[in-house]
């Protein structure tokens, strides 16, 4: 059962946080020191440019009690719209002013609508009213109530000011009923200024100007009682100025009546207010005579306060405000500045720290680095918000700035110093150079900037490519500006897949720089899974900014970078096994409801490519020269246990020099068995028509007996729109008769095997040279996937012919960037070793291929490749996972095994 | 049929991710292109909204999709079809075009579909904001003034209403100031043309654990920031999965005098950055709320598919919606 909820028409205003001016709400605070007609000092500021200190003015309001800013730029020396813009957006930027609404004073409509367009949250606008008509006052009503603002209206009208109560009251009431029946203002969203005057001035028409305003207010709110009334109360007490004293007890005492009278809000400073009851008695009786216009007969009151004004000295009240923060030791002083923004002291205090410490970088890495660690863990907490953040890291960064002429100073000392010693100064290159960038595709970039003041904080030359940039432009920056790392950031989730891009570039690329990630959806578990594999030179997640700093550090320092590296690698290898054992835990699909979800290709628009013989096609003896050519040397060098990316390996710091040498004796081997004809190579290819016959099951046509390839499939539960694969998938269904596209589909398959090792081996064996043995084999075995790799391109480009001008390098075949793939039974895609009878079936058998299959299903000579050639672009390699025990009954049925013998060859796929 | 005597019956549901289902088609520069621009100068690839022109059986398609599974609302294809949002690809001079072929795009679905249901223009947050600096040392820098952006919004509601759009929908807030810009011009389109004003949805977006927007603001700040509008709805989209968006989904069903709509994520992104909420998961949470009484409009944001949406709208559908406010005149 609902209770209804019931909305009361309060008055509701906004800046980071609401205000909502309820009955039972206190007397309204509006902050008028930010405001160049009412308050010098702040005048000059604006005048001078110094926003800085302007928006300190503004934060002591605030610190004081200000529950609304007035903003006014009134003045004939200033471009008020340029100031009002200026001030209000550096206000947005400083979360502890901006949290309050913000009230827009203008005498010109042009300044308000400027200040309008800055702020995010329900201002008060300061004001219209009808001294120009009633067209003008509706029109820039209807423009007040588009940008969603409240609205001061003044009693002023064609004919003037309302000084009399019966005029004020009269005009507001007239302005009511046009902006609630003409533009539709909610009557909670109109405030009334009915004008407060100079009182206590020696002229005798104002001395009951006090009194009109609060009968005129109570009139007001009885007439129209959802309305507010507001005034700028500092003009009455305008006739003492230069008297603070009196003139906050004449104010104090003022609202005290006008509140009673139901004055809802006003201009006050919040700073110097004294409290009522705390007014001594004599200047007490004084104001509420001059205020009530008592006693007042031919200025008698008002003499008397002028002659009581006389008597007291202004007393300047010093502003109370909590200082004792700065009571503590420096370091917490510099956390205090840094977690709530504070630049006033960060001067002289970082000074002081400066001098506490050894070193000027100390201080940076001791309490600043603290301080942004408690920010850190703040905004991770939901303590701090972003803007927050963002305050701090400039504090940071003015601290820093008073640092950085030591830090020079001391680094220009040292350089002296090597100069005068004759030996090599590290320092002479210059600050580190650290290139930042939002991804491609991703326009966030608030953690980042924070991310480069942090380190700009810390000395590093910060190159901000900024949002959206394209794997190619970071990469060829870093290369042009010499960056010694990289750091990505990333809000959105395709950003994760745009960073895997970046760092697959640069290992492609083989740049050197380690490579920082960051951003909100990446985590230590996607870099270490996904990216760091992508990438060997250092691959770092960086939860934060103020972490970023010390990782940034250790990894231009020489000795520590490897063991930071080591360490994180070891890190991300567990992460990553435990992800993949984690995986096994994951939700299955059903055998059905698996094949439901399988990849959904568009069969019906789609002509299947035809090879160009069907049959099979032997390739005996062919030219070594030519498959040398498509040689990957990386797994050579795994063989060997050195891992590392070729040819990069080759000049490595650590493994280089022997894989150098490696590489050239294994040349030399090279050119000798190429020379010499050790070893023949034997390949068959062959294609045949198919069709897909059942979910996982495609038949090869157009032989004498029919042979059905049977397919595993994919169970694990895929994430929305991610198919459970097979290999079936990439065949084309059996054309239902009659359909417009009636071509069968095709299916290849081919082996390669190298002869003629074992002579050779065991030479190298009886000459115990088991060095070269083992090149000899790693060799042998490159020689066959070479072979592998030539045939299926030769396959692509001419016999199957789909790809007619494929234009890849060596590199990209490795990276298995053509179309269509050659999955081998026994590996990923499909686990079933047992298939392979059907592919040397196919193939011709031993006589054809060369190869004999083990009782294990192993191809002898060792040196042998054999797979399946799919042609479909959207064909891909996967790997199968676990399967169910529904699966593997299905398909026991389906290979007309037996159980037993099934299962242990599926085990690897079994849970 | 106007949609406020819908919504005083039932509770109605908007659709799920554009975003993710464009993802499943797999398309390539090639089709982001379409024969139209086949030799422009740079990549397109990622923009989505240009299926609106040159792929439009695939963006009715899941337009369709969304209906078929229960959806009275579908959002047009138009999250960044602004002159602002559309200069990362040089396409400024097609944002009007994007906005009227969106709006036709799920304007036939609703055709094909046969059922009642409405189209809400999609007005995004854009890629530029105006109570942020992009620049650190320079906070009081804006990338784009309130008037360029009011121009931008303008534009795109022109689209959208010539196109055919039932509702114009606000959506994904981060930054209340663009929001009011959106609002603004809204406003100045109707005064200008004298049309009839369609209703406004307003959707924000708390970005994280602070409860807050990402410019700052509270819940209730923002509500109150927006009010003037005198939206059809107010609501919360993106960012959060259902479980992280309950409490401020119960705030704002105490404080809005509108109808309240919510479309959380799919959960919350887990490591891989992949979505992976069960539609059956979402559908609960979301009964849940609609038990309590918190909403009127429910669907789903990133992630969620029309699985999601067949869910969440089996869920509610015999749950009663909540009960507007009542919104007092005077102070008793």
């Amino acid at each position: 059962m609902q209770d209804t909820t019931i909305i009361k028409p309060y008055l509701r205003l906004s800046g980071l946080e609401p205000l909502i001016v309820r009955p039972e709400t206190n007397f309204i605070n509006v902050g008028e020191r930010t405001n160049v007609t009412g308050s010098k000092k702040f005048a000059r500021l604006i005048k001078e440019n110094k926003y800085e200190e302007a928006l300190s003015v503004a934060r002591q309001q605030v610190e004081n009690g200000a529950q609304v800013l007035d903003v006014n730029m009134d003045d004939a020396l200033l471009e008020g719209v340029q100031a009002m813009t200026t001030f209000l957006n550096l206000v947005q930027s400083e979360p502890d002013i901006a949290k309050i609404p913000i009230m827009i004073d203008s005498s010109k409509f042009e300044i308000i609508e400027a200040g309008l367009k800055c702020v995010q949250g329900k201002c008060i606008v300061n004001s219209i009213s009808m001294k120009e008509g009633e067209a003008k006052f509706i029109e820039q009503a209807f423009t007040c109530q588009s940008y969603g603002a409240s609205v001061i209206v003044m009693a002023f009208d064609e004919k003037g000011q309302a000084d009399t109560k019966q005029r004020k009251v009269e005009i507001c009431h007239r302005a009511y009923k046009i902006l609630t029946e003409q533009v539709g203002y909610d009557p909670q969203d109109i405030i009334f200024d009915p004008n407060i005057f100079a009182i206590a001035t020696g002229l005798e028409e104002h001395n009951n100007y006090g009194v009109d305003f609060i009968e005129a207010t109570k009139e007001i709110k009885q007439l129209m009682p959802l309305t507010k009334v507001s005034g700028g109360v500092s003009n009455l007490s305008f006739g003492f100025r230069g008297n603070d004293h009196v003139r906050e007890a004449m104010n104090s005492v003022f609202l005290y009546y006008a509140i009673k009278a139901g004055m809802d809000m006003g201009i006050v400073n919040a700073g110097q207010l004294v409290v009522y009851d705390e007014i001594e008695p004599v200047l007490k009786k004084l104001c509420e005579d001059v205020i009530l216009n008592r006693n007042n007969d031919n200025n008698e009151a008002t003499e008397k306060l002028i002659i009581f004004a006389e008597t007291v000295k202004a007393k300047g009240k010093e502003n109370v405000k909590d200082e004792a923060w700065r009571d503590s030791s420096v370091e917490e002083r510099l956390k205090h500045s840094l977690v709530n923004g504070i630049t006033d002291y960060i001067d002289t205090d970082t000074e002081e720290a400066r001098q506490k410490y050894p070193k000027p970088l100390d201080v940076i890495e001791g309490p600043l680095m603290a301080g942004m660690d408690v920010v850190g863990d703040l905004f991770g907490s939901g303590k701090m918000f972003l803007p927050q953040v963002v305050k701090s890291a400039r504090v940071m960064k003015k601290s820093v700035a008073i640092l950085t002429p030591y830090i020079e100073a001391e680094k220009e000392l040292r350089k002296q110093a090597h100069l005068a010693a004759g030996t090599v100064n590290k320092e002479a290159a210059g600050a580190a150079k650290i290139l930042l960038a939002t991804v491609k595709g991703d326009v966030h970039d608030i953690g980042k900037n924070i991310v480069g003041v942090v380190l700009g904080c810390n000395g590093y030359d910060i190159v901000d490519l900024g949002v959206m940039v394209p794997t190619d432009k970071i990469l060829d920056t870093a290369e042009k500006e010499k960056a010694d790392i990289i750091g990505l950031s990333g809000l959105i989730t395709p950003s994760l897949d745009e960073m895997v891009h970046v760092a697959h570039e640069m290992k492609r690329r083989g740049m050197k720089q380690p490579l920082l990630i960051g951003g909100a959806t990446t985590s230590r578990m996607h870099t270490a899974v996904k990216i760091a594999p992508q990438y060997d030179n250092g691959v770092v997640h960086v939860l934060d900014a103020s972490r970023s700093v010390t990782v940034a550090g250790s990894l231009l320092n020489a000795e520590q970078k490897p063991e930071l590296l080591n360490s994180i690698k070891t890190e991300y290898i567990k992460l990553a096994e435990d992800f993949a054992n984690k995986k096994t835990t994951k939700q299955y699909l059903s055998l059905a409801e698996a094949q439901n979800n399988k990849l959904k290709i568009d069969w019906s628009n789609y002509i299947p490519p035809v090879p160009g013989f069907t049959g099979t096609k032997a390739f005996n003896n062919h030219s070594l020269e030519e498959i040398r050519e498509y040689i990957d040397w990386q797994p050579f060098f795994i063989a060997w246990e050195m891992h590392g990316k070729f040819p990069q390996i080759l000049t490595d710091g650590v493994v280089g020099t022997e894989a150098t040498k490696l590489y050239n004796d294994a040349n030399a081997l090279l050119d000798k068995l190429v020379a010499e004809k050790w070893l023949t190579a034997q390949g068959v290819i062959g294609f045949w028509e198919a069709s897909a016959t059942a979910a996982d099951t495609i038949e090869v046509r157009g032989l004498k007996s029919e042979v059905r390839l049977e397919s595993l499939r994919q169970q694990i539960k895929k994430a929305p729109g991610q198919p459970n694969l097979s290999l079936t998938d990439f065949i084309k269904p059996v054309p239902t008769p009659g359909s417009r596209l009636l071509t069968l589909d095709y299916i290849g398959a081919f082996s390669v095997t190298i002869h003629g090792i074992e002579d050779h081996i065991k030479k190298f064996e009886a000459a115990h040279d088991d060095y070269n043995k083992i090149t000899l084999q790693a060799l042998a075995d490159r020689f066959a996937e070479a072979f592998a790799e030539l045939l299926h391109k030769k396959v692509r480009t001419e016999y199957w012919g789909y790809i007619k001008d494929e234009n890849l390098s060596n590199e990209d075949l490795i990276k298995e960037q053509y179309v269509g793939i050659r999955p081998a039974p026994g590996y990923p895609a499909c686990p079933d070793h047992t298939e392979k009878y059907k592919l040397f079936d196919l193939l011709g058998g031993k006589e054809n291929t060369g190869i004999t299959l083990t009782e294990s299903l192993a191809m002898y000579p060792a040196s042998s490749v054999c797979g399946w050639y799919f042609s479909h672009p959207q064909s891909q390699y996967f790997g199968v996972g676990k399967i169910q025990q529904d699966q593997l009954e299905d398909y026991t049925k389906r290979k007309g095994m037996n159980k037993e013998e099934m299962t242990r060859w599926l085990r690897p796929v079994l849970e | 049929m106007d949609i406020r005597q819908e919504l005083e019956k039932r509770i109605l549901i908007i659709d799920g991710a554009m975003g993710t289902m464009i993802q499943q088609y797999k398309l390539a520069e090639a089709d982001y292109r379409g024969e139209r621009f086949k030799d422009w100068p740079s990549d397109v690839k990622g923009n989505n909204d240009l299926l609106n022109i040159t792929q439009p059986h695939i963006i009715t398609e899941i337009h369709k999709k969304y209906l078929d599974a229960g959806a009275d609302i579908i959002e047009t294809n138009t999250f960044s079809s602004t002159v602002i949002a559309m200069a990362d690809y040089g396409m400024q001079s097609l944002a009007y075009e994007l906005n009227v072929a969106a709006a036709k795009c799920a304007r036939e679905a609703i055709k094909q579909s046969g059922k009642v249901a409405w189209v809400a223009g999609a007005i995004g947050p854009l890629n530029k904001t105006l109570s942020l600096s992009p620049d650190v040392n320079n906070p009081g820098f804006r990338a784009v003034t309130f008037d360029e952006v009011v121009a931008a919004y303008y534009e795109q509601v022109k689209g959208l209403v010539d196109g055919g759009v039932d509702i114009l929908l606000i959506e994904t807030i981060f930054d209340t100031l663009n929001a009011k810009a959106a609002i603004f011009a809204i406003k100045k389109y109707f005064r200008d043309t004298q049309k009839e004003s369609l209703p406004i949805m307003i959707s924000g977006t708390i970005t994280d654990a602070s409860g807050r927007t990402l410019s700052g603001q509270t819940l209730e700040a923002f509500y109150t920031s927006i009010m003037h509008a005198r939206p059809l709805s107010v609501g919360l989209n993106c960012a959060l999965g259902a479980k992280e968006m309950r409490p401020h989904i119960e705030e704002l069903s105490q404080i809005a005098s509108c109808y309240v709509s919510a479309y959380p994520n799919a959960g919350l992104p887990n490591a891989m950055g992949e979505y992976d909420e069960n539609p059956e998961d979402t559908g609960h949470y979301l009964e849940e709320w609609a038990k309590e009484g918190f909403v009127n409009i429910v669907g789903g944001c990133c992630g969620t598919t029309p699985d999601h949406i067949k869910h969440i709208a089996d869920h509610v559908k015999n749950i009663k919606p909540r009960q507007l406010p009542i919104v007092e005149k005077e102070l008793v």
